[in-house]
Parts: C-alpha cells; structure tokens; sequence
C-alpha cells in the first residue's frame, strides 16, 4: 500500500470518530446577511445592522435559542455590499457556500432585497427581510422568504388618511426617487390620493443620484402643489428636505419617505422642523408584545448600548432575529422547512407590533397584518424630535398644520 | 413664466459654482495634460474641512475658505510629487490610471474616517424673493463668491509673473524651461492649485447641499461636461461651461420631466465632443 493510500485509509477509519464527537459548530446556528456600511443606503442600513446585532447579543447572553435539549447560539456573518446589487449577488452566494449560513437575514432595501432573494430562493435557504418593502418580491412564488415590515404599498397611506382630515383641498406633487421601492409606494399612494379626492398637479420621478434639487423645487413652486409626497431614501430625502425649506416652497404638509426616519435627518435643524415620514415603528408606540422584550425595555437598552435612540430601522432589525428565534422555538427544530412552517403559522405580536404573512403561494411571505405610523419632527423642550401623529389612536401629540419648515 | 425665470436664475447661480470646480480639473489638464480623478475626492475634501472648521470653532462658513485655500494648495503639491510628477509628459492614461489609484485610496480613507453618511451645514442668510420663487441666500453668495475666486484666477494667470510662467508652461514647457522658467516647481504650483480650487468649490457646495463622502463623484462628472462645454484646459471657458451648464438644467426642467435632465446632459456632451473635439471655448494654441 502506497503511504497516501495509508493516510486515506486512517482518514476514513477515524471520520465516524469525529462524527461521533460533540463540536461546538454544531450548537451554533449561522446566519448569514449583508449591510451597506458604505454607499448611499449606509444610514439605515447600519441602523438595521444595529439591531440584528442587539438581538444576537441578548439571545446568546440568555443562553441561545432553546430546541430540545440543545442551546443553539447564534453567530452573524456580515459583509459590506457597498449598497451595490452586484456585490448583494455574490455575497449572499457566499454565505451559503463558503459561510454555510444555515438562515438568512435580508440586506436594507427593496432593490437589494430583491436580488438577496433570487439567491436564497435558489439555495432554499430561509431569509427575512426587514428593510425590504417593495411587495412585488414576495409576489414571485418565493417559499423561503418573509417580509417583516409593513409593503410599499401602504407607507404612505398615512400621510393621506390624515390629509383628508386636515386638509381635504390640498393639491398634491408626487416627487420621487426612479428606485423600485419608491415608485412601487407612490404608484398605490397616487391611486389612494385620487380615491380620496385630491388633485395630483404633480406627478414626476427624480434620478436616485440627484444632487441639487433646485430645479425640482421651482417645479413644485409652479405646479401650485400645497402637500408634497415623495422622496425616496436617504441622501435624496435630506437633501430635497434642506432645498424645500431653502427655497421656501410654500407647502402646507410634506410628508418624505425614510430620511425623516432616522434620527439623522435631525441635523437638517429648522429644515426638518414639521416634516413627516411614514414609520414601520416609533419607540412612543405600545405593543404588549407576546414574547421578546418591550418597548420600553428595548428603548432604553438601544439606547444604553449604542448611545443612539432606536428607529424603525433598527427595530426591524431586532424584530427579523425575533421572529426566527421564536419559529425554530416554535418549530423545535432547525431544519428551513419546518423553521418555515412555523413561520408561516405565526400570528403574533412582539415590541415591534404585529406579524403575520400571506401563505398564499401567490403572495407568500407578504405580511399582512403589521401597521404602519406617521411620524412628524417637532420642537419639543426646544429639541427636534419624531411624534406620533397619526393613526390617531396611536398619536403622541397633535399633527402641526400647516408645516412651518417651508412657509414663506 | 416666472417659474421659468426662476429655473434660469437658479441655473445660473449653481453654474458659477460649477464652473468654479471644474476650472481646478481644466487648469490642470491645460498645463501638463494630466487629467486629475482625485478632482471630486479634493471637492468633498473641501465639504469636509467646512464641516469641521465650522463645528470646531463656530465660525462663518465662508471663513472657512481662506484655510481650505492654503490645505488644499499644500495637499495637491504633495499629491503631485507623490502620483503625477514621474508621469508628466508619458501618455495621458498613464496618470489617470495614477489619479484614479489614488482616489480610490483617498475614498477608502474618508469612508473609514466618516463613514458615508450624510452630514450637512446649514447657512442662514436671507434670499431673495420674487413671487412664490425665493433664490437662497447661500445660493446667491456662493456663485458671487464663485465668480470672484474665478476673476481672481484669472487676474492671476494674465497679471503676476507666476501666472505668466504657469501660461508659459502650458504653451511650450520647453520653451518656457529654455527662458528660465523652473518649470518643475510650476507644474507642482499648477497642480496644487487646481486641487486647491477644487477643495473652494467644496467649501461653497457645502454651503448649498448636504454631503457625504461619495458626492464627489458626481461634481467630478458634472466637471467632465463643464470641461468639454467649455475647451479643454481653458479655466475662463470652464466658468462658461458652468453657467451653460446651470442654464440648461434651469431651462430643461420645466418642460420635461426631471429624470430627463441628466440624459439631456449627456446627448449634448457627447454632440459637443462630436462637433467641437477640443470643446466649444477651445483656444487654437494650448496657452491658458
């Protein structure tokens, strides 16, 4: 016998050994995701990190997720995708195949969102999205994905509920960023300001790279618009935000998409003051949740930990490993088609509010039953912050109309 | 119609800033054709010392400028000696691919330093209003400013024996070494210069629009179609580019709609190059 022979053959002999012996790898449930610690969807999408992260801190400092007699402990992989969808293609190819991620964590964003979920529905890998509205992902016939969030459809359902209340004449410009996610949520917003009787006199897309929105401001200004919505994600949204109050656009109600969301947008100081943003969750909200931790528990120990208040990101964030860890507890096993199953079955409330998904084959995924709110930025104790303003039974102060940030 | 007017004023005025950036890029090109790809990086740079010089001691945007100059003159000498010097006179592709290495160099620092999120200084001087249109005050300060610094160029490369020798350089650098010109040092002057005018340009689009460390790719675009609407090399002709180029995006935008814009602005920068290879304000002789 050859010696290579040999030490194949002491191989074989030895593998039923190791099988057989107790490895740590095998107590650990991987989870694989990517984040944009670069690139234009940087802001949020580190805030959602921030809570995925939270969540796998407190459940291995518990003990892990509890199936039989196992305490699995959970590690992330992360890597930068740069808010690139290329990069999201082949990162998420990683996790699966060199990584082994065993379950799956959408990246931030629709459009990345979009191309995670091309790969996991391809490897059969369990992903959910929490920073991915856009619902024509989960119209695909996709087995393994789950929305957590509320769709782009009602994001700014809101912010018409409460201008028919406020201001039924209003005249609406419709600006927003040519991005999947944007235009998926102003094609059902404009169907549901039509319905309600407002006047579209301004309906337009914007490059997502656009710089200088003056032009686009002069636009609003001619097309006699007295409530704009719009906008589109981070640097766009700010930046529109900053030029509408610079420019004094005369508009009553501004309601822009997910820049105000984020604790960030406060920097715009007077800029900011009066504008509203569609919210999947604010810490004054009050959820008795059915397991996980509270709102106020989750508020301060954010808080405690990252000397940040939380957003809507990065609850979300927090609320993905949630529901995965209660569906393996749920499902008492780890394998993606019973984790799945249970998935599919849940109808719950946690801090975050309420979580139920299609199972349709059609729309499965799609969740179905959490709501969104309105948040508006007000002075309070001489501070800019987010209220609740809207649905009313859920305000936190009273709806500031007309808007002081772009008055003449 | 006073909407329009409004666009073409608002056009007019983000032009002079334009036109203020790209006039460091065509500076440069003109002297050593060499042309720089750490331009929009250098523009940001400029963003940045605004964000900080402001936090830091509290003081007017705009006082800001006088340091930005001198960092950013010191910054592009170094940058000179470091990526572009041994490269002067080899073939144009040899330098971007020096400048472009560079860049991605300075972006990964930034981003490491900053991160990319977006940061922002605000300005409050009042505008001017007319009708419902209200032209900022910044906007309006910042082209003012613009079309000084531009002057001022101007004035310099006609006027001083500096600027003589930078001219002369770019006309003939031989002839230019053979009258006595050091001409090394003026190519490092020139370089320095044009990375200094980029970073002022920063200062006053700062003043104008929140930021983040990856905005400069798109000034540096912008600056490619100023280049090519105003000549090649010609830093006066860059400030007509910039206030073209402001121009068409006022006059654009209230007919079509906005996403058509940046289309808009690449049909023409590919006609011109077609029509006028050297740009429209191209000079006959290569002086500046």
């Amino acid at each position: 016998m050859k010696p290579h022979s040999l030490l194949v053959a002491a191989a074989l002999a030895a593998a039923p050994m190791f099988a057989a012996m107790p490895a740590n790898a095998e107590d650990t449930i991987v989870i694989g995701m990517t984040e944009s610690q670069t690139g234009a969807l940087n802001v949020d999408s580190v805030a959602q990190q921030r809570g995925a992260d939270m969540w796998r801190d407190d459940l291995n400092a518990a003990g892990g997720i509890k199936v039989g007699n196992k305490q699995y402990k959970v590690k992330l992989v992360v890597y930068d995708d740069q808010s690139v969808g290329g990069r999201v293609q082949q990162l998420y190819t990683r996790l699966i195949n060199q990584d082994h991620a065993q379950f799956l964590f959408g990246p931030y964003s629709s459009g990345l969102c979009a191309t995670a979920a091309v790969i996991s529905e391809q490897y059969g890998k369990l992903m959910i999205i929490t920073g991915g509205a856009e619902a024509k992902t989960l119209e695909l016939g996709n087995k393994y994905l789950f929305q957590a969030i509320t769709p782009a459809d009602y994001y700014l359902s809101g912010a018409v509920e409460a201008l028919t209340k406020l201001d039924p004449k209003a005249k609406i410009a419709a600006v927003y960023s040519d991005d999947p996610f944007s235009k998926a949520v102003l094609a059902a917003t404009l169907v549901q300001a039509k319905k309600a009787g407002f006047q579209v006199v301004l309906n337009e897309s914007y490059a997502p790279s656009t710089t200088d929105f003056g032009p686009i401001v002069n636009k609003i200004i001619s097309s006699g618009a007295t409530a704009f919505l719009g906008g589109g994600h981070y640097p766009d949204g700010a930046t529109l935000a900053r030029q509408i109050h610079d420019q004094k656009a005369g508009l009553k109600w501004i309601s822009i998409l997910v820049a105000p969301a984020s604790e960030k947008f406060a920097d715009l100081k007077q800029a900011a003051l009066g504008i509203s943003a569609p919210s999947q969750w604010e810490p004054q909200e009050s959820f008795t949740p059915q397991f996980g931790p509270t709102v106020a528990d989750f508020n301060k120990r954010f808080h405690d930990k990252f000397k940040l208040a939380a957003d809507y990101h990065a609850a979300s964030g927090y609320v993905g490993g949630l529901l995965l860890q209660h569906a393996i507890e749920q499902a008492q096993s780890i394998d993606p088609d019973k984790v799945a199953d249970a998935l599919n079955k849940m109808d719950v409330t946690t801090f975050f509010g309420q979580y139920k998904v299609a199972t349709d084959p059609k729309h499965h995924g799609l969740q179905m039953a959490h709501k969104m709110v309105l948040a508006q930025w007000q002075m309070v104790n001489g501070k800019l912050q987010r209220q609740v303003i809207w649905p009313l039974e859920a305000k936190s102060a009273d709806a500031i109309f007309p808007i002081p940030a772009a008055s003449h | 119609m006073l909407g329009i007017f409004a666009s073409i004023v608002d056009g007019l005025l983000v032009g002079l800033v334009y036109g203020l950036a790209a006039m460091g890029i065509t500076l440069i090109w003109g002297v050593m054709d060499v042309i720089n790809l750490t331009h929009g990086m250098m523009i940001v740079l400029g963003m940045f010392a605004l964000y900080v010089i402001t936090n830091a001691f509290g003081i007017s945007p705009y006082l800001t400028l006088p340091p930005v100059l001198i960092g950013g003159f010191l910054i592009g000498v170094a940058l000179y000696w470091m990526c572009v010097h041994r490269l002067v006179g080899r073939p144009p592709l040899m330098s971007l691919l020096s400048t472009f290495a560079v860049n991605l160099v300075l972006v990964g620092i930034a981003t490491g330093v900053w991160g990319t999120v977006m940061f922002n200084v605000p300005v409050s001087i009042p505008g001017i209003t007319v009708g419902r249109y209200t032209f900022p005050g910044a906007h309006i300060v910042a082209a003012v400013l613009a079309a000084f610094i531009a002057a001022g160029l101007y004035l310099f490369l006609r006027r001083t024996r500096l600027g003589k020798a930078v001219r002369a350089v770019a006309n003939n650098r031989e002839a230019a070494e053979l009258v006595g010109v050091p001409t090394t040092r003026v190519l490092a002057f020139s370089f320095g210069f044009g990375v200094s005018l980029a970073c002022v340009s920063g200062v006053l689009i700062g003043t104008l629009f929140p930021f983040t460390v990856l905005t400069g790719d798109g000034y540096q675009l912008k600056s490619f179609i100023v280049t090519v609407l105003g000549g090649f090399g010609n830093p006066v002709g860059a400030l007509i580019g910039g206030v073209a180029l402001g121009l068409l995006e006022g006059l654009v935008t209230p007919f079509v709609p906005v996403s058509w814009t940046l289309v808009i602005e690449f049909v023409l920068f590919v006609l011109v190059l077609i029509a006028f290879p050297g740009g429209v304000f191209a000079r006959r002789s290569r002086a500046l």
